[in-house]
């Protein structure tokens, strides 16, 4: 099922957790709502379950307003954080429980609960473990009796917090994969939240990047990692590299020395240019270029990752290189030039989180919540 | 008869004894003495001492004694007014919990502290509050009196003087095992489409089932065994308004030591009847009860 989330605002207290939050979710699909621990991913989710009002604005399912029924009356599947699974119940009994509380008129017979319930342990890939209690199961099995348990209502949207977040690496890779063929067979609507860019671009149809209480961007992972809209999600998608540079005429300068690119759409003043560490070229004899002492090199699986030196008063700037190109280069200063880039006025730089040279994106989320 | 059960229940915490292992053997030996002839004497001792007295005159005189109908009605209205006030100390106990654990509101921290009141204060004083709000001399005594209804000195004094006393038992032991639970079970059932019932009913109650039943032993214990608070409102009526406690009192002051020390024997039993039911249920099922306190 649509659904639509319109200038929603969360305050807990007189502290804003979403502020005027507005999301159109397509049928059918798998959307990530992706930020840094705190940014109001949780916030928003409850909010779609009716597990919290918002204090302002609407949600719509379909084209019913969903703002003023309970979490009953949505009839959502929601998987928790920590699972939330009934530690007294069987697995069986966890995922019958939703069609075993419903009024008696649209309570299917026990029988059909039973079927049903295995069905889904089927699909989850638990059978055999259908008499076990959630003590006795992994992470990764509590976490699939949790989806299951959620799928059983047959669902208008599932919610999933943090889907992932409590399990081992090896095993998140798998479940990740798991939950996308899952999802493509059943087709529910489903909405994940995440910390993990990694975990959302590969998983998720769209993506949804949240900062402070904000979207910062909706789009394909492509969209997301070749056209970030602001330094934020620039930085918080992927590697980057931030360099504070000044325009002329169009032209841009690096410390006073063209570097050989133009933005005519720009008024002339200082900027951030910023370019991931693979969308660089080696350019000889530097006749406009950013040139910088080698400081460290590494392997990285197919590629060399290089530390550059620019100048003490910039922060070191990694690039990454084909290793026989790399090789190729035996004097300790290079020259190159970024093939992508993009530029954002300073005045936008001061809403953003502090730059740091380098910075990766697991690096500045913070793991947790 | 309360006291016995919270101290012996608190008696070994179990870090005490991995730190005592790096003490030389003399000072682990000189403490273990200590404690087990500190319990012996002020435990122990005293318990069998009622025993032995209450048997002095063989088992005929002891069931004789109980047989007494002053006696046999202060049993009979000892299990009436445990049999109302646990009831609704449960219930009292359970929201008073649920409120706290798993809702944000104003006036928490007081309603908590509240909650312990009756612990802190002297139950002769929890007996005077209802004399002060149900006696001769009240707005209220008088009135309810003139429908008919008698508070003081009757059983509907005595039910509200233990369940005043008894109140914190249920709740003291559900309010940490529910705060530590969190909310998000329940939250669960809820989005699965549980109403609110069920949700208490099928979510709530089997997680907190032990705690509540600890609690429940303990509130038992102490409704049967109050003495200060229920001797003022009672009355002292013979055959009528006397419960077991007072009843041994009587019994004593008339120099009836057999008869006095049989029923004394009898509420010790009832003491020691709950302690050994908790140790069992514990045993029993640790497992059980040690996974409904994991999260
Ligand atoms: N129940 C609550 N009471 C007060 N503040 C809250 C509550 N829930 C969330 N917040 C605050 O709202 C902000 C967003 O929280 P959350 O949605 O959980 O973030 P995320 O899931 O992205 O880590 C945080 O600053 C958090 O402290
Ligand atoms: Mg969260």
């Amino acid at each position: 099922m649509e659904v639509r989330v319109q200038n929603i605002r969360k305050a807990f207290g007189r502290f804003p957790a979403l502020d005027d939050v507005s999301l159109d979710i397509r049928s059918g699909e798998l959307i990530a709502l992706l930020g840094p621990s705190g940014s109001g991913k949780t916030t928003l989710l409850r909010l779609i379950a009716g597990l919290e009002s918002p204090t302002e604005g609407t949600i719509f399912f379909g084209d019913e307003d969903a703002s003023k029924k309970s979490v009953q009356q949505r009839n959502i599947g929601f998987v928790f954080q920590h699972y939330a699974l009934f530690r007294h119940m069987t697995v069986l009994d966890n995922i019958s429980f939703g069609l075993k509380v419903r009024p008696a008129r649209r309570r299917p017979p026990v029988a059909e609960i039973r079927r049903r319930a295995l069905d889904l342990i089927d699909l989850v890939q638990l059978s055999g473990l259908e008499k076990r209690y959630p003590a006795q199961l992994s992470g990764g099995q509590r976490q699939r009796v949790a989806l299951a348990r959620a799928m059983a209502v047959e669902p208008n949207v599932l919610l999933l917090d943090e889907p992932f977040g409590a399990l081992d690496a090896q095993v998140r890779k798998e479940l990740r994969k798991w939950l996308r063929e899952i999802h493509d067979r059943t087709g529910h609507t489903t909405v994940f939240v995440t910390h993990d860019q990694e975990e959302a671009l590969e998983l998720a149809d769209r993506v949804v990047v949240m900062s402070k209480g904000a979207i910062e961007q909706v789009g394909t992972p492509d969209e997301i990692y070749d056209h970030p809209v602001s330094p934020f999600v620039y930085r918080f998608i992927g590697q980057s590299s931030g360099l504070n540079v000044t325009l002329a005429s169009g032209e841009i300068r690096f410390e006073d020395r063209p570097i050989g690119l133009r933005d005519a759409n720009e008024a002339d003043g200082p900027a951030t240019l910023y370019f991931r560490p693979h969308d660089v070229e080696l350019v000889d004899g530097c006749g406009g270029c950013l040139a910088g002492l080698v400081t460290g090199s590494r392997r990285v699986a197919g590629t060399r990752h290089l530390e550059l030196n620019l100048g003490s008063a910039h922060p070191s700037v990694e690039i990454e290189l084909p290793p026989e190109r790399a090789s190729s280069v035996d004097q300790s200063r290079i020259a190159f030039r970024p093939t992508k880039w993009k530029l954002y006025r300073r005045k936008e730089d001061l809403t953003a989180p502090p730059l740091q040279a380098q910075t990766s994106a697991i690096e500045l989320a913070p793991t947790g919540t | 008869m309360a006291h016995d059960i919270s101290s012996a229940s608190a008696a070994a915490p179990p870090s005490l004894v991995d730190a005592a292992t790096s003490e030389s053997r003399l000072a682990r030996a000189v403490l273990t003495a200590v404690a087990l002839g500190f319990v012996a004497l002020f435990l122990l001792l005293p318990l069998t001492t009622v025993f032995i007295e209450a048997f002095r005159k063989g088992a005929g005189e002891f069931l004789a004694a109980l047989a007494d109908p002053e006696t046999f009605s202060a049993i009979i209205l000892t299990l009436t007014v445990a049999g109302i006030a646990v009831p609704l100390n449960l219930a009292f106990g359970v929201a008073a919990a649920w409120a706290i654990a798993k809702f944000e509101f104003k006036g928490k921290a007081f309603l908590t502290t509240l909650i312990d009141l009756p612990f802190s204060v002297s139950p002769v004083i929890s007996g005077l509050v209802f004399v002060l709000l149900f006696g001769a001399n009240s707005a209220l005594g008088p009135l309810l009196q003139s429908y008919g209804l008698q508070i003081l000195f009757a059983v509907p004094g005595l039910v509200l003087a233990t369940v005043f006393v008894t109140f914190p038992f249920v709740a003291r032991e559900l309010i940490p095992l529910m705060q530590e639970q969190g909310t998000s079970d329940e939250e669960a059932a809820l989005s699965l489409g549980a109403t609110g019932w069920q949700t208490f009913w099928h979510v709530t109650l089997p997680n907190i089932k032990w705690g509540l039943l600890y609690g429940v032993l303990l509130c038992n214990a102490r409704a049967m065994g109050e003495f200060g608070a229920v001797s003022v409102v009672s009355g002292h009526i013979r055959g009528q308004t006397n419960t077991m406690p007072l009843q041994v009192e009587i019994l004593y002051n008339e120099y009836n030591f057999v008869a006095a020390f049989a029923v004394a024997a009898l509420l010790a039993l009832l003491a020691l009847v709950t302690l050994v039911l908790k140790t069992a249920l514990e045993l029993r099922y640790s497992d059980e009860i040690a996974a409904s306190r994991r999260h």
